[in-house]
């Protein structure tokens, strides 16, 4: 229990919480570099996932880019982002992070968007057309609404597999919570090292369940099994 | 990465080509021990789940939970307990492996037809009989398309066992990055892309030796 109580103590030390290398200060850096790498990669894979899905092009690419992803090891592409941001002269941490966070969280947006919208009901679409809705406005008032629970699937994928990555952040000198984790190792601080654990743990499995949350949220009332 | 640096230096390559040797095989190790042990523990998990269909929830709850923390943080909190060892990477990596196996496996065997079931109960097989001559063959296919995807998440989770000393590939990776020096950390990355395609190819011509039948259309 001692150990225990050694990480319960560095979680009750004031000195945690304050100045640039507090808790909430590596918190914020953790949501602020997952949060803008999801926001980029929905900008670039959404519109070409809708696009494909609608017009019923590509689907063998973009459900293959899903298992290409899956191969592409976290680590390996925080290296790579290294390789990208060096001579671009964006230095250490943040920039190499992003690098890899974009690329990993692009596959699993693209491939569910895709699917979201071409398993829209058929019959639903061509009503629609029937009705004389624009093709912009059937994506738009019929295919993504209808879709918006698995679109959002694919996105929570995305947002933990990044919450996750972006805690290796810290090895090429990156902030976020995977700073106490690598410091931790480095100084044979076991407290700070589970502490850490224990925060991006926590953050990575209140990223799952708020998506889930808002996934459920989004289901249209039409639709929604009744019990 | 300094300038003037190639992106590449083929020397350097040749030079640890015995190295490389080396790391390919503990990254072999490490992935295999992770997903045998890891079928083993998700076809006890099945099993149960199977005969007590209650318990099929909290299992997938609990792994699922597993599946989320993040390797690092998984690896970091074992190491005050079992130290920088392989042991600690074979938890991580064996805990990831049990989501996408237990559910393969479970879903697999409960997919098998009821009239197959019940054309065998009425030749008089008895439910251990069943297990292993008609539902375990007949969910071959599901179990195989989980067990590629536990082996390509587990070649690139290896790479991140490098932080607590083990690694294989991993290991150029972490190199790469504390020396600045990109030939290293490109041979760890492509090496386990490769390393990846080249198991999941082989698990496809096991799987099509497994289950002749499959291929018959």
């Amino acid at each position: 229990m001692s150990f225990l109580g050694e990480v319960a103590r560095w979680f009750a030390d004031p000195e945690n919480w304050q100045g640039p290398h507090g808790i909430p200060v590596r918190i914020l850096e953790h949501l602020e570099l997952s949060g803008l790498a999801i926001a980029i990669a929905v900008v670039i894979a959404a519109p070409i996932a809708l696009y494909l899905g609608h017009t019923g092009r590509g689907g063998f690419i973009a459900i293959n880019v899903a298992n290409i992803g899956r191969a592409l090891p976290s680590f390996a592409l925080i290296g790579l982002g290294l390789l990208v941001a060096i001579p671009l002269g964006l230095g250490l941490g943040f920039w190499p992070t992003m690098f890899a966070l974009v690329p990993l969280a692009i596959p699993p947006i693209l491939t569910n968007t895709f699917v979201a919208v071409r398993e829209v009901d058929r019959d639903v679409v061509d009503a629609a057309r029937g009705m004389g809705l624009t093709e912009r406005q059937i994506l738009r008032s019929i295919e993504i609404p209808l879709g918006l629970p698995l679109i959002l699937a694919g996105i929570r994928t995305s947002a933990v597999n990044v919450v996750a990555t972006a805690t290796l952040g810290a090895v090429v000198a990156g902030g976020a919570l995977g700073r106490f984790i690598v410091d931790g190792f480095a100084l044979r601080q076991y407290d700070q090292l589970v502490a850490g654990a224990i925060l991006v743990a926590l953050l990575a499995i209140a990223t799952e369940v708020s998506f889930g949350a808002l996934e459920r949220g989004t289901v249209p009332p039409g639709i929604r099994a009744t019990p | 990465m300094t300038a003037g640096e190639p992106i590449i230096r083929w020397d350097w390559i040749a030079s640890h080509a015995g190295e490389i040797g080396l790391r390919v095989g503990e990254h072999l190790e490490l992935t295999a021990i992770a997903v045998i042990v890891g079928l083993a523990i998700a076809f006890a998990l099945s099993f149960v789940a199977l005969r007590l269909p209650q318990l099929y929830p909290p299992i997938t709850f609990v792994s699922g939970t597993l599946y989320t923390i993040p390797s690092l943080a998984l690896f970091a909190f074992l190491v005050p307990y079992t130290g920088l060892s392989i042991v600690t990477a074979e938890i991580g990596l064996v805990s990831y492996t049990l989501l996408i196996l237990v559910r393969n496996i479970v879903g697999g065997i409960r997919d098998v037809p009821a009239e197959v079931r019940d054309a065998a109960r009425g030749m008089g097989y008895t439910p251990r009989q069943m297990l292993w001559r008609i539902e375990l063959p007949l969910a071959l296919a599901v179990i195989f398309a989980g067990i590629r995807v536990a082996t390509i998440t587990t070649i690139g989770l290896v790479t991140v066992t490098a932080l607590i000393g083990e690694g294989g590939l991993g290991y150029f990776i972490l190199l790469g990055i504390q020396l600045f020096f990109s030939t290293p950390l490109i041979v760890g990355a492509v090496g386990s892309v490769l390393f990846a395609v080249i198991a999941d190819a082989a698990l496809v011509l096991v799987q099509r030796s497994l289950t002749p039948w499959s291929r018959i259309r």
